[in-house]
C-alpha cells in the first residue's frame, strides 16, 4: 500500500492554479493538503495556462511537505486527459475527480494515470486518487466508489452540486446534507478509507464555520475542504486533541498493553469500563495529537 | 570612505557638507555641545497684534528673501495645505534659493515640483519624501542636497545650529491671537503637534497659520505664544478626510496576522513582557494586528504596559480605555480615535525631542523596551531601508525608525518577505536608513530570524514553540529561491541625497537614479 495514503488530511485548502500569486507559496499557511484547482475556479478559455503554471509550480516549488493534489476537469470535458498527464508528469502526490458517479468513473482515472506513470517513468502506484461526490447518484454509489482503486485514498463531499441535484440549498444549519455526510462516512469507514467535508464559503462568518467543523470531526470526518488560509488555525485546533483527551488515550493504551499480557480483558480506567476496542481509538488520539504537534511521549 | 555601516561614504560629500561619516549608534554618546539660539525680536508693549492678513503679507513682514531656510510639520500628513500655500506665496514673489526644513512631505507636496525645477526650492531637509517630489530628488532635478534625518535627528540639527530656520510655519487646528496653538478644537485638527514644538523653540520668526481662530487663551497650549511672532488665518489648512481617519479595521489577511501573531509570541516571551513594560508600533496593518493579539494576551496574564509612546492608532488608545497602560506618550495621532483620547487625562502631549532627540539628556526612546517596525528592505546584516525603493527612488521616510531602533532594547521589524516580485530580505539594502546594530528581529511571513548580536534573545527564544525561527541568510535564500536575485539598480554618480543618522553622521548617500536601458 502506498504509506501516504492514511496521511494527515484535517485541511485541504483550494488555490486556483490560474493565479501564480496564490500557488507560489501556501505551504507558510501549514494546510495538511493544498488542492491545486484546474476546475470551475479556472477560466474556460484558461485551461491550458493553468495547466502550464501548475506543471512549473510542481517541478519548481518545494511544498515543504504539505501535499499536493490536483482537482481535475471532469470526466464530461474535453480537459481531463491532459490535467492527468500533468499531474504526473509534474508529480503531484493526488488527483481529485470531480463529479464521480460510479467505480468505473474511478477505474478511467486510475488507468490513465496507470499509462501516464509508466510514460513518464514514474514508480506505478505512486499517485494516489481521491473522489469527490457532488449528485444524489454519486452519494447513493459511495461504497462502490470507494472499493473502486486501490490508489483511493478518500471521498469528499461537494455541497453545492449535491444541494443543486437534491433540489434544495445550503442552508448554514446542515439539515440538507446531513443524509450524505452520515451515508459517506459509513461507506468510507466500511472500505477504510478517508472522509472529507465540504467547503465554507461564508468568511464573515467564522463561528458559524467552527461550529460547522466540531460537527463535521464529532460525525468521523478526516478533514475539510477550505477556501481561505484564515479557516486553517480553526479546523486544526478544532481536531488537535485536548491534554485530558491525551492522557486518558495514553492511559488506555499503556493499560490495554499490560492487562493483555496479563490475560485481563476488561478493566477500568478513570472509573470508565475499557476493553480491547478501545485500543485503535486510544491509539489514533494520540497519532492525530503528534501530528498537531501537542504530544511529544513515545507512544 | 566606508562607514560602520559598511557604506561607501565619497570624500567630497564629507568635505561639502563638513559632517563625519557614521561610526556606531553610540558614538556621539555624552558628548557636550551648547544649544543654539534664535533670534527674539520682542513684544513688550500692550497694543500691537500678531494677527497678519495674508500669507504674503506675513513673508514680508519676515522678510523673507533669497536662500531662506522654512520649515514646516507633518501632522496633517496628506491632507496638508499649509506647505503649498506658503510656498506658492514665496514662488509668485519670485524669491529663489529656499531650503525646507520639513518634519516630512508626501504626495499632498507634489506641487512643488515646478518649484524644485526652476530653482525656488534648491535644497530638502526632510524625514523624507513620497510621490512626485521623490522622483525629482532621484532624477537630479534638485540643485541642491536633499538631507533625508530621523524625526530625532531632525531636533538635533535644529538644536545644534546645524540647520537654522529663518521662518517656521505652523499649522494649528486652533490659534488665538496672540499665538497660543492647539491640535484639536478647530475644524482640521490633528490631535497634537509634537513636531512643531522645536521649530517654535529655535527659528528666528515662528508664524501660526490657522483655519480657526479661538479666543484667547487657547489653553493648554502645545505651542506656547512667547514663541509665536505673528498669526496669519486662511480658509483652511488642511483636508481633514486626509488627516486622521477613521480607525484602520483589524487585517483579514492572514499574511498579516501570521507576522502579527508571531510578533505576539515574540515579544509575550522576550524577558521584557513585564508588568511596566512599555512599546511603541506603527500604522501598518501587522503592527496594529499585533497589537490587538498582545492586547488579548495581556488581559488573560494580567500584565500592564507602563507606557506607549510615538505615533498613534485605536488599539493604542483602547490600551488606555482598558486600563490596560498607565500612560500614552503622544507625537502623532493617525486615526480620528486617536485624536478624541488626545482628551484623556493619561494621553500626553510630548514634543519631538523629548520622544527622540538623541542630543539631549535623554528621550523617551531610550526607555523602550519594544518597538515594532517595517522595513522596505533589510539585508542579511539586518540594516533597514525605509527610504529608498528598490527601484533607487526616493519613496519613504525615516520617521522615528532609527530613533526608536537605537533606543528600544528589543527592535522588531516586520517586513513580509517578497513585496510583489521585489525581496525584501536582501544581501545588500539599497540604501541603509536604520543600522542593522540597532535591529534585533526580523519577522517576515516565511520565518524570523534574530539577529547573532542578540545571543540573549536567541537563548530566551529556544524553547518557545510556534515561531519558525531560522536565520536572515535563510530568509534571503528563500527569497531569492522564489523570485529570483534582482539585478543591482544602476544609479549615475552624482549624489542627490544624504541619509543623515540620528546623531549627524552620514549613514549613506542616494545617487542619482540612471535611466533604464535593455542591454545591446
Amino acid at each position: 500500500m502506498n504509506p501516504n495514503k492514511k496521511r494527515l488530511r484535517r485541511s485541504m485548502m483550494f488555490l486556483n492554479c490560474q493565479k501564480p500569486g496564490l500557488i507560489k507559496d501556501p505551504y507558510i499557511y501549514r494546510p495538511d493538503s493544498i488542492m491545486l484547482d484546474l476546475e470551475d475556479a479556472v477560466a474556460e478559455g484558461e485551461k491550458d495556462a493553468a495547466r502550464y503554471s501548475l506543471y512549473h509550480a510542481l517541478q519548481e516549488i518545494d511544498y515543504r511537505g504539505v501535499e499536493r493534489i490536483v482537482r481535475i476537469n471532469g470526466l464530461d470535458t474535453p480537459h481531463w486527459r491532459e490535467d492527468v498527464r500533468v499531474c504526473v508528469a509534474g508529480g503531484a502526490d493526488a488527483i481529485r475527480i470531480p463529479k464521480v458517479e460510479s467505480a468505473e468513473d474511478v477505474k478511467r482515472i486510475e488507468a490513465a494515470v496507470a499509462e501516464d506513470e509508466v510514460a513518464f517513468g514514474k514508480e506505478p502506484g505512486s499517485m494516489l486518487l481521491m473522489a469527490a461526490l457532488e449528485s444524489a447518484m454519486g452519494v447513493m454509489k459511495a461504497l462502490d466508489i470507494c472499493e473502486a482503486s486501490e490508489r483511493l485514498f478518500g471521498i469528499a463531499l461537494s455541497g453545492g452540486d449535491y444541494t443543486k441535484d437534491l433540489q434544495t440549498v445550503i442552508t448554514g444549519g446542515g439539515v440538507e446534507l446531513a443524509g450524505a455526510r452520515q451515508h459517506m462516512i459509513i461507506a468510507a469507514r466500511a472500505t477504510k478509507v478517508q472522509c472529507f467535508d465540504t467547503v465554507y464559503t461564508n468568511l464573515d462568518d467564522m463561528e458559524g464555520f467552527k461550529k460547522e467543523v466540531e460537527m463535521i470531526k464529532m460525525m468521523g470526518f478526516d478533514g475539510k475542504s477550505l477556501v481561505n488560509p484564515r479557516q486553517i488555525s480553526i479546523v486544526h485546533d478544532v481536531y488537535t486533541p485536548t491534554e485530558k483527551e491525551i492522557i486518558f488515550s495514553e492511559k488506555v493504551v499503556k493499560e490495554i498493553d499490560e492487562k493483555k499480557a496479563q490475560g485481563i480483558g476488561v478493566f477500568t480506567v478513570d472509573g470508565k469500563m475499557i476493553d480491547i476496542a478501545f485500543y485503535d481509538g486510544a491509539k489514533r488520539v494520540l497519532e492525530l495529537a503528534k501530528a498537531s504537534g501537542v504530544y511529544k511521549g513515545d507512544m | 570612505m566606508i562607514n560602520k555601516a559598511g557604506r561607501d561614504i565619497p570624500d567630497e560629500i564629507l568635505k561639502e557638507t563638513g559632517k563625519e561619516a557614521f561610526q556606531g549608534i553610540y558614538y556621539k554618546n555624552k558628548t557636550e555641545y551648547i544649544k543654539h539660539g534664535p533670534v527674539t525680536r520682542v513684544l513688550m508693549d500692550n497694543e500691537s497684534s500678531k494677527l497678519v492678513d495674508t500669507i504674503h503679507d506675513v513673508l514680508v513682514k519676515c522678510g523673507i528673501k533669497d536662500g531662506m531656510t522654512v520649515s514646516f510639520h507633518h501632522h496633517f500628513r496628506e491632507g496638508d495645505l499649509v506647505v503649498n500655500m506658503v510656498m506658492e506665496e514665496i514662488h509668485k514673489m519670485g524669491i529663489k534659493d529656499i531650503t525646507i526644513c520639513a518634519s516630512s512631505l508626501g504626495k499632498a507636496h507634489d506641487p512643488l515640483v515646478p518649484m524644485i525645477e526652476d530653482g525656488t526650492i534648491t535644497n530638502i531637509q526632510s524625514s523624507g519624501v513620497r510621490g512626485k517630489i521623490g522622483e525629482a530628488i532621484s532624477h537630479g532635478k534638485l540643485k541642491g542636497l536633499a538631507t533625508m534625518r530621523s524625526h530625532g535627528g531632525r531636533v538635533r540639527a535644529l538644536l545644534t545650529g546645524e540647520t537654522v530656520v529663518d521662518i517656521a510655519f505652523i499649522g494649528a487646528p486652533t490659534c488665538d491671537d496672540y499665538g497660543n496653538c492647539r491640535g484639536i478644537g478647530g475644524k482640521s485638527d490633528c490631535g497634537v503637534l509634537s513636531y512643531s514644538v522645536v521649530d517654535s523653540n529655535h527659528a528666528n520668526k515662528v508664524v501660526a497659520i490657522t483655519d480657526c481662530l479661538v479666543p484667547f487663551p487657547n489653553f493648554p497650549a502645545h505651542i506656547e505664544m512667547t514663541r509665536v511672532d505673528y498669526v496669519c488665518v486662511v480658509d483652511a489648512i488642511g483636508q481633514p478626510e486626509k488627516i486622521a481617519t477613521g480607525a484602520a479595521k483589524p487585517t483579514t489577511d492572514v499574511r498579516k496576522q501570521m507576522m502579527a501573531d508571531y510578533c505576539t509570541k515574540f515579544v509575550t516571551n522576550a524577558p521584557y513582557f513585564k508588568n511596566g513594560f512599555s512599546y511603541q508600533t506603527g500604522v501598518g496593518g501587522a503592527s496594529i494586528a499585533s497589537t490587538i493579539s498582545l492586547t488579548k494576551i495581556m488581559e488573560e496574564k494580567g500584565i500592564k504596559m507602563g507606557f506607549g509612546v510615538g505615533g498613534l492608532t485605536k488599539p493604542m488608545c483602547d490600551l488606555l480605555d482598558k486600563g490596560l497602560v498607565n500612560c500614552l506618550l503622544d507625537t502623532q495621532d493617525f486615526d480620528l480615535d486617536a485624536v478624541e483620547s488626545v482628551k484623556n487625562q493619561k494621553h500626553f502631549r510630548i514634543s519631538a525631542g523629548m520622544y527622540a532627540n538623541p542630543f539631549n539628556k535623554g528621550a523617551f526612546v531610550n526607555k523602550l523596551d519594544y518597538v515594532i517596525l517595517a522595513a522596505l528592505e533589510v539585508d542579511v546584516n539586518f540594516n533597514c531601508n525605509v527610504v529608498v525603493g528598490s527601484d533607487g527612488i526616493i519613496t519613504g521616510a525615516q520617521g522615528g525608525h532609527p530613533d526608536t531602533a537605537a533606543g528600544a532594547k528589543c527592535t522588531i521589524v516586520i517586513s513580509p518577505l517578497l513585496q510583489g516580485r521585489i525581496p525584501a530580505i536582501c544581501t545588500d539594502v539599497t540604501t541603509v536608513t536604520t543600522p542593522g546594530e540597532s535591529v534585533d528581529v526580523v519577522i517576515t511571513d516565511y520565518g524570523v530570524a534574530i539577529n547573532p548580536l542578540r545571543q540573549d534573545l536567541i537563548e530566551a527564544m529556544k524553547d518557545v514553540e510556534g515561531i519558525p525561527f531560522c536565520t536572515i541568510e535563510e530568509l534571503r535564500d528563500m527569497a531569492y529561491a522564489i523570485v529570483g536575485e534582482p539585478q543591482k539598480v544602476e544609479f549615475g554618480d552624482r549624489v542627490v541625497g544624504i541619509i543623515e543618522s540620528r546623531d549627524g553622521t552620514i549613514m549613506d548617500v542616494v545617487r542619482e537614479i540612471k535611466p533604464f536601458s535593455f542591454a545591446e
